[in-house]
This record gives C-alpha cells, structure tokens and sequence, in this order.
C-alpha cells in the first residue's frame, strides 16, 4: 500500500494507483477528458493525452497527468492550485479552439463531455483563435455518423475498437495538425470491416460519433394514414430507457415504455421478446439436433448482428458455426410481415415495422438484403433506446408519470426467458431452458441457471441438461469472442453451445443505449433489473408461451418446419477481413 | 438504406499477386523477424518491416499494406496509422527520380522557396505529387543535416548544394 497527500488530506492506495484514483477514494473529483475506465469489463483509457487532468505534485517540475500517474509513497498532490486550474483552462481553450462552437444543434448537445467541462471549468470566453480541421462527415452507412471536425483526439474510439473489441478498424492517422483518428485510408466505415456495434459511440465524448438517427422517419411514418405502424422494443431498452426520465438506474419500465409509444401514436405496441421466444424454439430445435447427431458443434448463437458481421470478417472459416436462427428482431419482421398481416387484412407494403433497440448495428442488419422479401424489408425503420427518449421528449411524453399499459397481442406476450435475451448469458440460458424440458419431457421446476449469468468477459461451465453433461461458454465484448474462438480454432477448448453478445455486458450495455459515461454502477442496476423483470413473469420458458404456441398451431407447423426455416432462418457471408 | 460493405475492392494493381518474387523477399525478411503472438512485440517491428515493403515495391498500396499487417498479426489500421505519421512512407506511387528540396529553416531563408517554386513551374507538379510518366516525384523535406549548403535538393542519394532556380533545368536533365 501506498500513502499520500491530496490537498492535505492523506489517503492509502493499492501500489500502482493512479493519483486520479486516489483522489476519487476521498471523494475529490479531478476533470478528466481522454480517460475511460469501465472497470467491471477492466476496460480502460489511460491515454493521457487532453492534458485536463493535471494536478500540481511537490518536487516536480511540470504539472502531472493524475489519469496516468502512479502514486509514490508520500506523495504530495494540489489538485487545485492557480497554476493546475490556469493550465486546464488553457488546455481545454487550445482544444476548444479547433472545435466547432454549434453545440445548440449538435447531436451531442447536453451529453457532451467536453461542453459539461467547459461548464464546470467555468470557461466563458476564449482566447485562441486558430485554423479549423475541415473533414467530411461519413454518413455513408446506416448506423454511425463520424463528424471528425469534433474530433478530441482523446483516442476513446480506438481504445474501444481496437483493444476492447479487436475489430480494429480505427487508429491515429496523419500528425500534427492534421492528425485524426481514422480508417485505413480514410475510408468510410461502410467499405471497412466495421462490425457497427457503436461501441466507439459510447466511448466518445463528444459529438463526433453518433447514430445515424432514423426519428424523422418514424415521425413520417406514424403521420401517414395509409401505413399500418407497428413497433417492437427489444429486452435492454425496458430497463434503460427510464434514465432518460429521472427513474433510478434498474427501475423497470416496461409498462411506462408501452404506454409512451402507445401516446406516440403507434397502431401496435409489441414486444421483441415475443420474437426472443420465437428465437429460442427454432434455435434450441437445431441445437438438440446437432447435438443429438454430434455435428456441428458448438452452435454459437446469432442474435448479435455485430457479432455475426465480425465472424462474416474476422472468422470465415468458422461460418457454419452458428445458428441459422435469424435475430430477434428480423423474426419479428417476417412474422408482422407475412401471419400478423394476413390475419389484419394487411398488404406487407401497407406494414411499417419500427424497432427500438438498444443497439446500432440493428440498423445495419435490418438493411441487409437477406431480410428483405420481395422488395419489402422485414425490419422498416430501426431507432436506438436513445432515440426514442428524444421522441418521447419531443412528443412531451414524461413516461415516468404515466400509467402502465400491457404490449398489444398477439405479438406482444412473452416469457422471462425472452427478457434475458438483454444481459449476456441470457440467450443461452434461455435455450437451456428450454432444451432441459424437452431432453426429459418435463416441465422441469429447477430452471435457473445461475451460473451463465455475469458482466464477466468470459464464462465457461458445464450444465446439467436432462442427465446429460453439456458444456457451455459465454463472451461479451468481441475482443473476449475472438479468445474463445481462437481457442476453439486451436482444438484447445470443446463447447456444444456458446452464446457471444459483441458489446462488453450484452444488449444492456449496447451501443444504442442512454450513455453512461463511465459509470458502471449503472450496467450492474440493468442487469439485475433483466433477471428481475424475468423471475416477475409467471411464464418463464419460451415453449410455453401460449402466442408462439398458436402460432406453430396456426401458421408455422412446428420448430424447424418447412415454412418456419422459410421466414426465421438464413445464412451467413464471408467478408474481406479489413 | 444499403450498405456496400463488400463490394468494394481495390482499384490498384495489386502488387503481391503481380511479383511473386518480391512478394518472397519480402515474406522472407519478415520470417526472419521474430514473429510471435506478441502484439506489442509485433508492432516493434513494424517499421522496419515497412521500411523493407517500401524498398521491394517502391510504395505501400493497400495489398501490401495488408500482406505486412497480416504477417505482423496486427490490424490494417495499426499500419495504416504508422505510414501516415512517417512522411518517408507513401501509399502512393513515387517518380524513378524522387526530388526533395529542402524547405528547413536555413534552405528556407536562403530561398529554397524560390527554388521549389521553379521545381513546380517546371515540372507541373505539386509537392506530393508524381509526373504521369513516373519519372519525377516532388516533395519538400525539412533539414537534412547540410545547412552550410543551403538551400539543398536532393534527388534520390545525390545531393545538390547552394541550389538557385536557374540550376533546375540543369538538375532535371541530369536525370537521364
């Protein structure tokens, strides 16, 4: 342990501490900028290069970095000396001066980091004029929007790519003046490798990575008497999107959410999980079978399209790996498509499915052409969690002061198990769920299966299922999928099922989600929110809900049918790997 | 609403596939690297892997820049990102003769201006750019340790001292 001094007041700290970290243990908070830490995934962003974390240190010369210095024993720290506040003044001026002074209509506008220092900070006029880094905006695919004239070049973005996710798409180009953090050859993210899982969206701190935003289109749509408008929100938006209304991290909010949209003007207000019900039958169908011939195996699961695009690139040799169970989403849309319009009269064309997801690279997935049918795409128009907050804002819908209501049928009833579909692990457990009742023919009353549960990168055990011994594994976060999947590559390690989910936590922590700058604290409160909405619902197993039962009765036949591979199947692609 | 992830492929010539035997070199040179699964220890080695790829194939298009990222185990971007830093890299091809006047701090008061000025003129080029017939290619560098001779030219190994804007004519028909 170490011992030292911040403005006078002792603390002790683990050897290799940062000063940042000392000082937040006696609750002094320095600004920061570049640094990230998200400490449950040990995630962290230790660049040091904004420079507005600088603390005056006795016996030093030059002013310290806290984010990035280690603590020395008796040690002495001003965090709030004139020479520390002056120098994080002139640091954030220099970098405000070559940053674009619109944040009124900057889509970042009151979640931007850099716009809150400058309120704290206290900066009211600035003294550097200088030259302006012009780039043009890559908007050319359908789930990120990179605006690099708002650049920082706090590195947040690369961390996240890079080291967090191995996708590996960004780095510092050029230098000088001109550096910035970009593709390779400056390409725009459509023609990359790019998975879209909008992890560097939530990285960033400022407004140059954002969602390309779709709520125009949803305006429209809901405005257009001749279009039948549904909608489907996905497991992790229930229990985020209250933060957007002052309800506490982890408060569930799904019955406000359904009486929101229903206010928004949607003709149906339904529900993903239905269709994460839907997943489980035809998923744990091919599982069993696989099993039961030992082919194939591990199944991996394919509800993540950013994970799937990843595979596409990063692992084609390892194609006929996953499911060809299509997500939940895109079922969703084949069904509203095809049984939910035949049983309103409804022509697909005259059909506007809207998605809420908490996730960016469903914009992505809904747009590719697998999932369209005869010109008509399954999936209309895809708006993230926090999009949909705006909606609700712009609407002046305050969903925490409203009454709840229940999704519409019949594609609105669903189980725990499709809740679970939102934190990491819960894919899997949900298909064990099921796979354990129909292996021993029993509605089996031990279903929990605690063990697949966590934020933790990586998991692996081994499950009981119908007396049988299945061994399974979980990853969150790509950079942890690519170690599970060098593993199974090198024949070190055997699965019969893994579950991977490309954003660190699952769904809960998605790229499309309310930004938690950091604060972990929140992803926790999520988590434990998914696991309670599910053990809240009486029906628990996605083969007992009672609207996916008269579904197969009504439309489909039976798991793995003819027709159900027709509308809930597909295949993947192999992809460049750059 | 689409997006064109795949279709996109390399205009250029794609180098590796087109020499066989400089791809070998080069794939030679890095074996003899040592080459783990380290890929803090792989991106040591980085440069001078590209410091070789440029001096095999004259630049680093696309397709060598992939070879050399694939070898080294690391991402494109991690690379791309280091050629872009390095003004000694180029992605582009370069002129047989590579012109670099000097544009440091002493050139630049002696009238190395002037003289780039009448390189451009001459040549119809600008800095960074390569003739059509990729014979020349004009750039400006800053200081190469001869500044009693400035202002300085150096065209690929020779060096030109105290250079005027009349000695240009001179210079470029040197290069036969």
């Amino acid at each position: 342990m170490i011992n030292l001094s911040i403005n006078n007041l002792p603390v002790r700290v683990k050897k290799g501490s940062t000063i940042l970290q000392a000082a937040d243990k006696i609750g002094i908070r320095i600004p920061t900028l570049c640094h990230l830490e998200l400490d449950c995934f040990t995630i962290e962003n230790r660049m040091g290069s904004c420079r507005i974390c600088v603390v005056e240190v006795e016996g030093r010369n030059n002013l310290a970095p806290a984010c990035c210095t280690p603590v020395n024993e008796g040690m002495v720290v001003k965090t709030s000396t004139l020479r520390a506040i002056n120098a994080r003044r002139t640091m954030l001026d220099l970098i405000l001066s070559d940053h674009p002074k619109d944040c009124l209509t900057c889509e970042k506008n009151g979640n931007c980091e850099l716009q809150r220092l400058a309120s704290e900070m206290d900066l009211h006029h600035l003294l550097y004029e200088g030259r302006q880094s012009k780039y043009d905006i890559d908007l050319a695919c359908n789930a990120i929007v990179r605006d690099l004239d708002k650049c920082i070049m706090c590195r947040r973005c690369e961390n996240a790519c890079n080291n967090v996710q191995t996708v590996g798409i960004l780095s510092g180009v050029g230098r000088g003046f001109e550096a910035v953090v970009g593709t390779p050859g400056l390409r725009p993210l459509s023609e990359t490798k790019c998975v879209f899982c909008g992890q560097c969206v939530a990285a960033c701190p400022v407004g140059a990575l954002t969602e390309q935003n779709y709520k125009y289109n949803v305006w429209r749509a809901l405005n257009n008497e001749k279009k039948h408008v549904v909608v489907q929100t996905a497991p992790a938006v229930r229990v985020a999107i209250g933060e957007e209304f002052g309800m506490a991290p982890g408060e569930i909010a799904t019955g406000k959410l359904v009486a929101g949209l229903k206010l928004l003007g949607f003709d149906k207000v339904f529900d993903t999980d239905f269709a994460a019900d839907l997943t489980i039958m035809e998923e744990t169908t091919e599982f069993i079978d696989r099993l039961k011939k030992n082919e194939n195996l591990p199944i991996l699961t394919s509800c993540c399209p950013g994970w799937v695009k990843f595979l596409e690139h990063q692992f084609p040799e390892l194609i006929y790996m996953p499911s060809s169970a299509k997500s939940p989403q895109q079922m969703f849309g084949a069904v509203a498509k095809s049984y939910y319009a035949e049983k309103m009269g409804l022509k697909p064309e005259d059909i506007v499915v809207v998605s809420v997801m908490p996730c960016l690279a469903k914009k992505y997935e809904a747009s590719r052409s697998e999932f369209t049918r005869d010109g008509v795409p399954d999936v209309d128009i895809v708006i993230s969690t926090r999009e949909l907050a705006d909606m609700f804002k712009e609407a002046g819908i305050h969903i925490n002061k409203l009454e709840e209501q229940q999704f519409d049928s019949p594609l609105g009833e669903s189980t725990g198990a499709g809740v679970i579909f939102g934190a990491s692990g819960g894919v899997l457990e949900a298909a064990l769920r099921t796979a354990a009742d129909w292996l021993s023919g029993e509605d089996l009353k031990e279903f929990d299966f605690e063990e697949v549960r966590g934020l933790s990168g990586i998991r692996d055990t081994t499950v009981k299922v119908a007396g049988t011994d299945v061994k399974v594994a979980i990853a969150s976060g790509l950079g942890n999928a690519r170690k599970l999947l060098d593993r199974i590559k090198s024949g070190k390690a055997q699965y019969h099922a893994i579950e991977i989910m490309a954003c660190p936590g699952g769904c809960l922590n998605g790229g499309g989600q309310p930004y938690i700058h950091g604060d972990t604290k929140i992803l926790e409160k999520r988590k434990e929110a998914i696991y309670k909405a599910d053990s809240g619902l009486s029906l628990r197993k996605s083969h007992q809900n009672p609207d996916v039962i008269k579904l197969y009765d009504e439309y489909l036949d039976k798991p793995g049918s003819k027709k159900a591979h027709e509308l809930l199947h597909t295949h993947y692609t192999p992809r460049k790997n750059w | 609403m689409s997006c064109h992830c795949d279709e996109q492929k390399p205009q250029e010539l794609n180098l590796i596939e087109e020499f066989p035997d400089k791809r070998k070199k080069l794939e030679e040179y890095i074996q003899s690297l040592d080459i783990g699964n380290n890929r803090e220890k792989n991106r040591g080695l980085l440069i001078q892997s590209l410091h070789k790829a440029q001096d095999i194939f004259g630049y680093l298009p696309l397709c060598v820049q992939l070879f050399v990222a694939d070898k080294l185990k690391l991402h494109l971007s991690e690379v791309y990102g280091v050629i872009s830093f390095y003004s000694y890299f180029t992605d582009k091809p370069v002129g047989k003769y590579k012109i670099h006047v000097c544009t440091g701090t002493a050139c630049f008061v002696k009238g190395a201006g002037a003289v780039l000025d009448e390189f451009k003129r001459y040549l119809n080029l600008e800095v960074g750019e390569t003739s059509a017939d990729r014979k020349f290619s004009l750039n400006s560098l800053r200081c190469v340790g001869a500044c009693s001779l400035a202002p300085v030219v150096m065209v690929n190994d020779k060096v030109y001292g105290k250079v005027t804007a009349k000695m240009v004519p001179d210079i470029i028909n040197e290069c036969a």
